[in-house]
């Protein structure tokens, strides 16, 4: 990556998070040697959005493996890399193709741990790009992290700047338990902010406040891109005069309630967007949790933005689909207003 | 007047960590031993089924032979074995922790799945052929590992075999000439289903030619016949020579499980022909008539076996379990969320009281 902008003062460069990542996979690999990165695409061609470029030709392609085309052997072998002391680092393509190996993560990634006790943990992680916007073919598209995040054993990351790209995958690939990694395919290149060049950690389970003041009028929770479709609604509800706070879950699995809590009680009006269709999507489990623990401190129905319950349509339908800055804008109004 | 006890000790401890070069009468007498052993243990964990104290199981009848040869062609400071379900009653050479664990296991105790360090060999796995991508996996770090110098050998059934999971796993396993060994129990049946309504392959090694591995079917019910096949391939898979795909051929004896009754869709004349190639009937033959097996050893074997089960049925059953112990292992540290969980679970528990 050549056109990354340094910061000498700061000790930061402003990157994609998709340079973000291609940083972070190289300083991981450099830390611990027993890091692995494999899957379809990964090697000689630096992965299909360039995500491991460069990895191959830095570690050897002993550590930097193509696949065969087979997402359960991808997944699966990945426990017995971890038996044998490695540190996986397994790609799927897209997010749509862990169907195929959906069992091996949900039925045996996640609870290796649990079945043998901890005489085998799962320190893996599963990268994975998924979302809409880029005019993708069918299942290249779809958000599936809710089927994932009620699965117990299993960890959901979902950045939404470069530099928490940097700081979550460093501290997933060092966790000891197995997370499920997932890139916003159309943040990957309009995502782009400062990211500490030394090493970053970002602890799991601490919601982020992008934007805020003191008399914010709603508080809209989201997480991976639809943060940035917060943020610019955010802009837009400030030019009505409407304060919007946006907080960025990071982390799904483990979740920040107390920061929802806080946020909640603070301002009593809430918008969850989420780009999965609204049944049993995320949201759901946010505003149940809002409910057990922040009902009282609620001055208006919380409101939710999502994808529809139809499966993620074709390119010449996805803009009618996907929660966009209008939709966002509304349910803020529409809160605000509410008695 | 000798002394049968200590001869009967002697033929059920594991021997040497090194697998033998060949097969020797002692070998022969001590498969025999291990595989009368292993139906024993077999039999007393589905009895417990019968009797309430344990769950559902699968018996280990008609893979004994198989077991006793594959066991002596490793090394258990070596090499791994993933087992499928049915194969754990049957590895006493890798330690004592596999039979002790499936007691546990057969009896609900969560520390069933737990085989401790440094025995090599994995829990029962439920979820069919998805340990043949995690031998794979296995296989593959060893060959980053400059100590490890073994092999994997993973057992799955033919109905097993027509799973996705072999197919990716054999495919990648050749394409990394991983130090693994697939074997294919053709037990005949997958619960009700013949191997008939698997495939319509001829046998299952010639699957092998697909991943450009070496592939071969072996009796097994012949323990020798069994350890020269996985000798042969543990050769290969140390010398870097890549996997090898094994069919052993035998047949299941007893029901699937605890809760089958094969009378359903067994035929009788069939089940009645396999009976007489057990393995252990056609051994003990041959070698009481080489005039190295007798019922005296035979009942010695037979006397510490059981007290090597009750002990361990014993030990089992006397295992504290903790009431909220499915909170433990999920996370290496509980969520915040499992932390409030635990402290709900003991509140309401409290408020029963």
């Amino acid at each position: 990556m050549t056109d990354i902008v340094a910061d000498a003062a700061t000790d930061t460069q402003v990157m994609t998070m998709l340079e973000a990542i291609n940083h972070t996979l190289h300083a991981e690999m450099e830390h611990d040697q027993r890091v692995i990165v494999f899957g379809q695409d990964v090697a000689a061609n630096g992965g299909v959005f360039r995500a491991t470029e460069g990895l191959q030709t830095a570690f050897g392609p002993a550590r930097v493996v193509d696949t065969p085309l087979a997402e359960a052997v991808i997944a699966g072998t990945s426990v017995g890399l971890a038996a044998a002391g490695m540190i996986p680092v397994p790609e799927i393509q897209f997010l749509g193709f862990s169907y195929q190996a959906f069992h091996q993560i949900a039925g045996q990634i996640a609870r290796l741990r649990y079945r043998t006790r901890s005489r085998f943990g799962a320190p893996i992680t599963i990268r994975s790009p998924f979302g809409g916007g880029v005019r993708t073919p069918e299942l290249h598209s779809d958000s599936l992290e809710a089927q994932f995040a009620n699965i117990p054993g299993l960890k959901i990351v979902m950045p939404a700047s470069a530099s928490d790209a940097k700081g979550l995958l460093a501290t997933a690939i060092r966790d000891p338990d197995p997370v499920l990694f997932l890139e916003p395919l159309r943040g990957y290149r309009m995502i782009k902010d400062p990211v500490p060049l030394s090493e970053h950690l970002v602890p799991f389970g601490r919601a982020r406040t992008v934007t805020s003041s003191p008399d914010d009028q709603v508080v809209i929770v989201a997480w991976s891109f639809m943060v940035e479709l917060a943020r610019r609604a955010a802009e837009e509800l400030a030019a009505e005069g409407i304060r919007a706070r946006v907080l960025d879950l990071r982390t799904l699995v483990p979740l920040d309630t107390n920061a929802i809590v806080e946020a909640v009680e603070a301002i009593g009006r809430v918008v969850v967007v989420q780009e999965a269709p609204e049944t049993n999507g995320f949201a759901s489990e946010i505003i149940a949790t809002i409910n057990d623990e922040a009902f009282y401190s609620l001055e208006a129905p919380v409101k939710r933005v999502s994808g529809y319950d139809a499966p993620y349509p074709v390119g010449s339908l996805e803009d009618n689909y996907v929660p966009d800055v209008h939709r966002i804008m509304a349910a803020a109004r529409s809160t605000v207003v509410a008695a | 007047m000798p002394d049968r006890a200590a001869e009967a000790n002697a033929l059920l401890s594991p021997l040497d960590a090194s697998p033998p070069a060949s097969i020797t009468d002692q070998h022969r007498q001590w498969m025999l031993a291990q595989m009368i052993a292993s139906r024993i243990y077999s039999q007393r964990v589905f009895n417990l089924q019968r009797q309430g104290r344990a769950g559902t199981n699968a018996p280990v009848d008609g893979s004994e032979a198989l077991l006793a040869g594959v066991s002596l062609a490793l090394d258990p400071t070596k090499d791994w074995i993933l087992p499928q379900y049915r194969e754990l009653v049957g590895l006493e050479r890798f330690g004592p922790d596999v039979l002790d664990r499936y007691v546990l296991y057969a009896l609900g105790h969560p520390d069933g799945g737990h085989i401790p360090e440094p025995t090599r060999v994995f829990p029962p796995q439920i979820s069919l052929a998805t340990q043949v991508p995690h031998a794979v996996g296995l296989a593959w770090g060893m060959q980053h590992q400059p100590d490890e110098t073994g092999c994997v050998l993973v057992f799955l059934g033919d109905g097993s075999s027509s799973e996705g999971d072999f197919y990716e796993a054999c495919n990648f396993a050749g394409v990394l000439d991983a130090p693994v060994i697939v074997v294919v129990v053709n037990n005949g049946w997958a619960i009700s289903t013949p191997v008939a309504s698997q495939t319509r392959a001829k046998n299952f090694a010639e699957k092998s030619h697909a991943f450009g591995i070496p592939g071969v079917t072996v009796d097994g019910t012949d323990s020798v016949a069994v350890f020269e096949a996985t000798a042969e391939a543990r050769s290969r898979a140390v010398a870097g020579a890549g996997p090898t795909l094994i069919e052993a051929v035998t047949y299941r004896l007893g029901p699937h499980t605890t809760a089958d009754d094969p009378t359903r869709y067994v035929p009788a004349d069939e089940i009645e022909a396999a009976r007489e190639r057990d393995g252990i009937v056609t051994l003990r033959d041959q070698l009481v008539a080489e005039g190295l097996w007798s019922d005296d050893i035979e009942i010695a074997i037979s006397t510490a076996a059981d007290a090597r089960m009750e002990a361990a049925v014993q030990a089992g059953e006397a295992r504290p379990v903790d009431p909220d112990g499915f909170f433990d292992h999920v996370y290496a540290e509980l969520t915040p969320r499992m932390q409030r969980q635990r402290q709900a679970f003991w509140a309401d528990r409290e408020g029963r009281s």
